[in-house]
């Protein structure tokens, strides 16, 4: 069952993958992005991480690809035009991405073995829910690290801000 | 049961396409959109291996790998649309006044 699951949401995110290079309007990109997140949010609560797939639905396909799809809307932008420099980078782009994808899938195929196998519903350490585990190390062992992504993301606002305002 | 090199290997796909479209496409804001997907597929890798490892390590990283992407798409966005302001365009080629 779980063999089922992961080939049709992995063939979704490849899909959506493909949609996303394919496609000349952003918006078409930016909506292929969604459906690649949310196949991946399923794949991530087959591998036990719970938590991890609802902030993946919150905040990747809620929170940042809504930013996105404000900006191209902000910014009207079109279909993009075909330029000397897009056949360049498809001389030199294809190739690479291929020889980075056989590269990665030779060494992964090859230690497939001592790799293992994925139980849907498998629980980590202690017997603990997933959610229950990743609190207790975000705010005990790791207090320090997340209260600095808040300060990170104070003066990301801030930078934000600053950089889309209108010059006076 | 599916294999952990099955997960492995969609995330090498995923990573490959997004490596792919930042190479190809010309629109800055697509660029942007496949830097996303190459972070989305080192989360998978990421969540995979503490899967397999039993530690809860690689889902707290996926965490804060999150609240950084978060922060650089606030950013990223916001100087695309500075550069939008000054230049009138979206097209990398035309965005070329460090290379001239």
């Amino acid at each position: 069952m779980q063999l089922a699951l992961f080939l049709i949401f992995g063939a979704l995110a490849v899909a959506g993958a493909l949609n996303l290079l394919f496609q000349r309007h952003p918006i078409n990109s930016a909506l292929s992005l969604v459906v690649v997140m949310m196949s991946l949010a399923v794949l991530y609560w087959s591998l036990g991480a719970e938590f991890l797939a609802a902030a993946q639905v919150i905040v990747y396909s809620g929170a940042i690809m809504v930013l996105f799809v404000f900006v191209i809307m902000l910014l009207n932008a079109g279909e993009e035009e075909r330029t000397s420099g897009s056949r360049a980078a498809y001389n030199v782009g294809i190739p690479g991405a291929v020889a980075i994808f056989c590269v990665l899938a030779f060494v992964f195929l090859s230690e497939g073995s001592a790799l293992g196998t994925a139980n849907v519903g498998g629980r980590l350490a202690n017997g603990l829910d997933n959610i229950a585990e990743v609190s207790s190390v975000l705010f005990t062992k790791l207090l320090l690290p997340f209260e600095v992504t808040s300060i990170l993301i104070l003066v990301a606002i801030v930078g934000a801000v600053v950089l889309a305002r209108k010059e006076q | 049961m599916v294999p952990i090199a099955y997960y492995l290997v969609l995330a090498a796909v995923l990573f490959s396409i997004g490596i792919g479209a930042f190479l190809i496409k010309r629109n800055v804001i697509t660029i942007f959109i496949s830097i996303e997907l190459m972070l989305n597929a080192v989360n998978l890798t990421f969540v995979a291996f503490a899967h397999r490892w039993h530690q809860i390590g690689g889902q707290i990283f996926v965490f804060f790998v999150m609240v950084v992407a978060a922060a650089e798409a606030a950013v990223g966005l916001a100087i695309i649309i500075a550069i939008f302001r000054t230049r009138r365009t979206l097209n990398v080629d035309e965005i070329d006044l460090m290379n001239s």
